[in-house]
Order: C-alpha cells, then structure tokens, then sequence
C-alpha cells in the first residue's frame, strides 16, 4: 500500500510521527515533494479564492498526490492539545479537499481530536490502522515507536535544528556568539521554504541566528501566553503570542519578524496583539511580513535588508535607533 | 455605569429594553453607518473581519456620547469571535478611550466569573427579576423576527413601492421613546399592526431566496448592504436563516435544558459535514440543504472578508448546489464593497432564477 502524505500544513509538525506509523504497519509513505510553482498554481486553481495561502497550497498538494497512491492521508486536526482548537480551517480541511479537489478518492479522513481527553491521539491512529491491519497491537507498537520518534524530532527542533535537518536526524550545537532573530508564525509558514522565500538562510546569511516558537521553552510560551484575560482556544495562536511576548520581557533577540499569510484569521488578531504590546514598549525592532501567492521575493528581501540593517546600526553605532517612531535617543533623562 | 454594546441589525432594541428594566444607563450607538465603519477600519487590525471593525466603530461612536461600559457577548473558538473582546480593549486603549468591556462568555467556561459579571451589570437585582427581564428580552427578540418575516412577505408584493419602508422608519425612530422590555414589546406589536394593513397583491408568487452564512452580516443590514430590501424591491421573498431570537434560544435556553435545537440542520448537514467546525458553517450547509427541500428558487451566501468557518462552507456549496439541486451565489463584503458591483450580481442572480423557474414550469 503506498499512503501519500500532502507537503502542507501541520506536515511541518507532524511528519515523523506519520512517516513512522505508516511505515510500521507496512505501508510505503510518499510525500509530495517541496512546495514548488506548479503545486502552489494547482492549489490555487482548485482552493475558493478567499482561503489562507498555506490551505491553497495544500490543495496543490493533494492533487499533486493523485494516482501516485492509494491512499492520501489528509487528517481532520480540531485539536491537539486540551480545550484548545488550530484553526476552522482545519476542521473542515477534509470536506475542503473532497469538494474542491476534481477526481479524488480514497482519502484518509481521521479525526484528531484531542480537546476532551488524550485519548483522542490513539483514537486516531487505531481508526487510522485498521484500514491496513486488522491486529490492534500491532498499531499499538506502531503509535507507541511513532510517538519516541516524534518526541525526538521535536527536541532537534526545539535545539534549533532546521526543518529538514531534523528529519533527517541530524544535532546541532546553538551558536552562542551569535545575535538572534525571532522568527514567529504558523510552523507551514517558516518551514516552507518556497513560500517564505528561504527567509530562514536569508537570515542566517545575514549572520544572524533564527529562532522560532520550537526553540522556545514551553513553560516560559504559557507564562506569557497566560497573561491575557481569556483562556486560549488555538494552540499555534496561543505560542506565537506567548513567545512574542516573552520577547519583551526578555530581549534576548535582536529583532522580532512575524510571518503571516495574507487571510489568516490567526494571525490577523495575535499579530495585532503583538505588535501593540511590542510598539507600546519601544524597544524592540519588529516587523510584519504578509505572505500570499502573489508576494514577489524582491519586496521581501528589500524589507528584511532594511530590517537587519537597521538592527545592525543599532548595536554598531550604539545610537539606539528608535525601534518605532519613538525619540532616537531611548533614554528618557536626555529626551 | 453608562453601558453600551455593538450593533446587529434591529437586535438593540431587545438589549436596551433588557437592559433599561434592570435600571442600567445605556447608550445606543448610532445605528451603523458610513463613520463607523471609517473608524473601525482606521482603528482595527487589517486582515481582521468586518464584524470587528464595526464593532470599533460602534464603540467609539458612543463612547464620544458617553458611554463607559461596553457589554459584548463572548465565545470559545474555535472562530476568531473568541477573541474579540481582548483585542478590542487594546484597540481602544490605543485610541486613547479607557473603558470598561464586559465580556460574557458562556456560563459553561466559568460559572462564577460568568455571575460575578452579570452581577456588575444588573446591579444586584434579584434573579427573578433579571430572568424575567431576560425572558421579555427573547419575547421582543422574537416579535422582532415575526416582523422581519412580515415585512419579507410583504416587501414583494406591496401595491405601491415603499410603504414597508416607511412603516419601518417611523418604528426605528420610535424605538428611542420606547423604554424597557414591556413598551419595546408594544412598539414592534403596533408596527405589525400597521404592516398587516398594507395594501398588496395578493396573487403575486415571488422567487423565494434564502439567506444563509456568517450571523453578523446576514443580521446587520448595514454591513450587507440592506439586501432584504434590495430583493424585496426586485420582486423577491427572502428568508432568513440566522435570526437572534433562535441563536438565544439555541445558546442561551437549550444549552441550559441540555437539547439541541438544532439537530434538523445538523441532520440536513451531515453527508457534506459531519462537524461543528466553528462559526456557522454547518447551519450554513444544513440551512442550504433545507431550503432545496422547501422548494426555494436559491440561496446566498453571506460572509464577511477572510471568514475561517464561512471559507470551509464556500468549498462545500458547490458541491451541495449540484447534489441538491439549487442555484447559490457567494457575496463576501468587506468595508471595500461596492454597493453598484453588489447590486449588479444580485440583479443578475435573480434574473438568472426567474429564468430558471419558468424554464421549469413549462
């Protein structure tokens, strides 16, 4: 059986844990390739209009998947973790295939539904396992060894690991000299190098280091993310403005860029959240990238050399370059 | 403590009567117009939806008449609705106005926060009172759907042009005279009283359209651009499916006797989805599903720009149009709508449906 595994979404996180458990229960996994134009047309092409960037190219995807295998595994994720959602989108992601996606059949629809209990993960995967094997230890074991390799993965991450490194099961030692940019956003947002443009090497390019919401210490997203009056209902949401916020409090990296995709619901309130808090205390540099089907990678790079060089000035010249309109001098007593 | 709250569509009149009979000061917003959503688009973030730009707008528009609590309603996702009253509080800090917002999110979140709120807003006034109030509220709510269905059935058929919109008016600048539950209840009664007098004609069948999609723009007509009136000044029978006196009634009533009202929609739904993804989707595809049953000409969709939920039901329609056998169009607004391109497709949709119904006849 060959189970084709779409190069999209919650792949970015969830992509050893599948890639294992289906080649445990003896199937061959096929993913569909990084992102290129033709996938992103594809997805364009058959996606409604008014859908985030990342759900288009997941489109893309799947098709780019069709005949190829038997199987196309497109999850319905509500959640992952306790009384918290991803996103409406991704509930409703399998009808949204089905429906837009011309000559598709046999997907796998599993929900993932971890908002009541635990539970919900093994749930899936028995649902998901019997479509290949009637012996529920075997899925057991096959969760089970998932599971480690998944833990595993998202220790390289939170090392600082690039995406791809960490697939492949490489370790890398932090570079401590280095000055570091917060990257924030959607994991499909950073570690799709073709829609992001690479932003990740362009940086490191630059110098700098990059950090993400993986490299981030759970306790210390929540302490901040609980900061705000209201329990949270998304958990990327909820990460990305935890870490954000930390930032402030910390200033432990040079600059801050938040990675959004033109449309995302998500996005649009956390990065406002955000920005205001980061505006309000002035100190640091932060900038707003929006990222859809027609951003031209000129614009990008245009706007992170002006970004990186205005961090570079800051620290070399130590004049403190007003991260926000503000005084150029940050010390109150001289202003 | 001079509260106030946003706008959707005749729905004030219920909050204010509410309100008003547990002895809160309240300031009613100028309905919507094209001010408020200046502000709240200037104000708000860019990419968010309109429902919140407007409700900024809302906000401002009454704080400057002196209002100093806002009163907004609240959820649990997974719909970007959730997070309204955190960013609108920065939003106004921002703008420089320091207001109180009280959020009510369902009990089920947080019992005591949830009474302690209710608390700050009726003053200490005992539970049988505030429950009765509440109760006269949902009455008004719901004599203000009979009226709005009255006024769609009429609209078509009026003999001479315009006489619904007159009654209307006379009713929405009355509603500020009106005070508390019981005079509210009065004022819609008359109004229904006026419209059944209304000379029509009787042997008019109009196209029958139903309304589905995101509740806010499918309630509030500024957003939507009055399109009840537009089609009902093109001949058209619009329903409905969103109205307040059933979200109350569906949020509010059953959830507290523990049954789901709406299990005929969700029945009609289920082969095109099986879940509650947020939002109003599946009331969109289940009410769309409905409507081909109860022999309507179409439907439309209305949802504002960037939409989660709204965006999964779009992708489904197609299909459900095909299955099912009726005709839908998709009208997303945002505060960059422009009223001649809006009237044009509904002009064009519906002579599209008039075809169609004869093609059908012959």
């Amino acid at each position: 059986m060959r189970v084709g595994i779409p190069q999209g979404l919650l792949y970015y996180w969830y992509y050893p844990l599948w890639k294992s458990f289906f080649e445990e229960l003896g199937c061959e996994v096929v993913t569909s390739g990084n992102t290129n134009k033709k996938i992103l047309d594809m997805g364009v092409k058959s996606c409604v209009d008014e859908a985030c960037v990342p759900v288009k190219i997941y489109h893309g995807h799947v098709q780019s998947l069709i005949e190829k295998v038997d199987y196309i595994f497109v999850p319905r994720i509500m959640s992952i973790c306790k009384n918290e959602y991803i996103c409406p989108k991704f509930c409703g992601l399998p009808e949204m295939i089905k429906y837009s996606v011309p000559g598709i059949e046999n997907i796998i629809d599993t929900t993932v539904n971890l908002r009541s209990s635990e539970k919900g993960g093994i749930k899936a995967a028995i649902e998901t396992g019997l479509i290949f094997t009637g012996n529920k230890g075997k899925i057991y074991d096959a969760y089970e060894n998932a599971l480690n390799k998944q833990h595993i993965f998202m220790k390289r991450l939170e090392q600082g690991c690039s995406f791809e490194d960490a697939v492949k099961g490489k370790t890398r030692v932090q570079d401590i000299d280095r000055d570091y940019i917060a990257v924030l956003g959607h994991p499909y947002n950073i570690y799709d190098s073709f829609i992001n443009m690479d932003i990740i090497k362009k940086i490191n390019s630059e110098g700098y280091g990059v950090v993400t919401t993986d490299m981030l210490d759970e306790d210390r997203i929540n302490k901040f993310a609980g900061t705000i009056p209201k329990r949270h209902f998304w958990t990327l949401g909820r990460k990305i403005l935890g870490a954000g916020l930390s930032f402030i409090e910390y200033m432990d990296v040079a600059g801050v860029i938040y990675l959004s995709s033109f449309g995302c619901g998500i996005d649009s309130l956390v990065e406002d959240y955000i920005s205001r808090y980061i505006k309000r205390d002035g100190r640091l540099p932060y900038i707003k990238l929006v990222l859809d089907e027609h951003t031209g990678e000129a614009g990008m790079v245009t706007r992170l050399e002006a970004f990186l060089d205005m961090i570079k000035w800051r620290k070399k010249d130590e004049s403190n370059i007003s991260a926000h309109g503000r005084h150029i001098c940050s010390c109150e007593r001289l202003s | 403590m001079k509260a106030t709250f946003p706008h959707m569509g005749g729905t004030y009149v219920a909050a204010k009567g509410f309100l008003e009979d547990l002895g809160v000061d309240v300031v009613i917003p100028p309905l919507c117009n094209k001010k408020t959503l200046e502000i709240g688009t200037k104000y708000s973030p860019e990419t968010a939806c309109l429902p919140l730009k407007i409700n900024i707008g809302n906000y401002a528009q009454s704080i400057e008449e002196g209002a100093d609590t806002i009163i907004i309603t609240g959820s649990c996702g997974p719909c970007r609705f959730g997070y309204y009253g955190i960013i609108e509080k920065e939003i106004l800090k921002d703008m420089g106005y320091d207001v109180d917002i009280i959020v009510l999110d369902p009990p089920a979140e947080d019992i005591n926060g949830f009474l302690g709120k209710v608390k700050k807003i009726t003053n200490g006034k005992s539970a049988v009172k505030v429950l009765n109030s509440l109760y006269r509220a949902y009455i008004a709510a719901k004599e203000l759907d009979r009226m709005d269905k009255m006024m769609f059935a009429i609209r078509p058929r009026e003999i001479k042009r315009g006489d619904v919109k007159m009654i209307y008016n006379e009713y929405i600048s009355k509603t500020s005279e009106a005070y508390g539950t019981r005079e509210i209840i009065d004022l819609i009664r008359q109004t229904q009283g006026k419209l059944k007098e209304v000379h029509i004609n009787e042997k008019i069948k109009p196209l029958k359209i139903g309304i589905v999609g995101e509740i806010y723009t499918v309630i509030e007509p500024f957003v939507n651009l009055y399109i009840e009136e537009k089609l009902g000044n093109m001949g058209v029978q619009v329903d409905r499916s969103m109205t307040v006196s059933k979200w109350i009634e569906t949020h509010i009533f059953s959830k507290m006797a523990g049954i789901n009202k709406e299990w005929r929609i969700n029945a009609a739904a289920k082969p095109y989805l099986k879940m509650l993804i947020g939002g109003h989707a599946r009331q969109c595809i289940g009410n769309t599903v409905l409507y081909a049953k109860d022999g309507y000409d179409g439907v439309i969709q209305l949802l504002p720009f960037s939409c989660m939920p709204e965006i999964v039901a779009s992708s489904i329609l197609p299909a459900v149009s095909k299955n099912e056998k009726i005709p839908y169009m998709t009208l997303v607004v945002d505060e960059l709508t422009g009223e001649s391109g809006y009237l044009t497709r509904l002009e064009a949709f519906v002579d599209m449906l008039k075809r169609r119904k004869e093609v059908l006849n012959l």
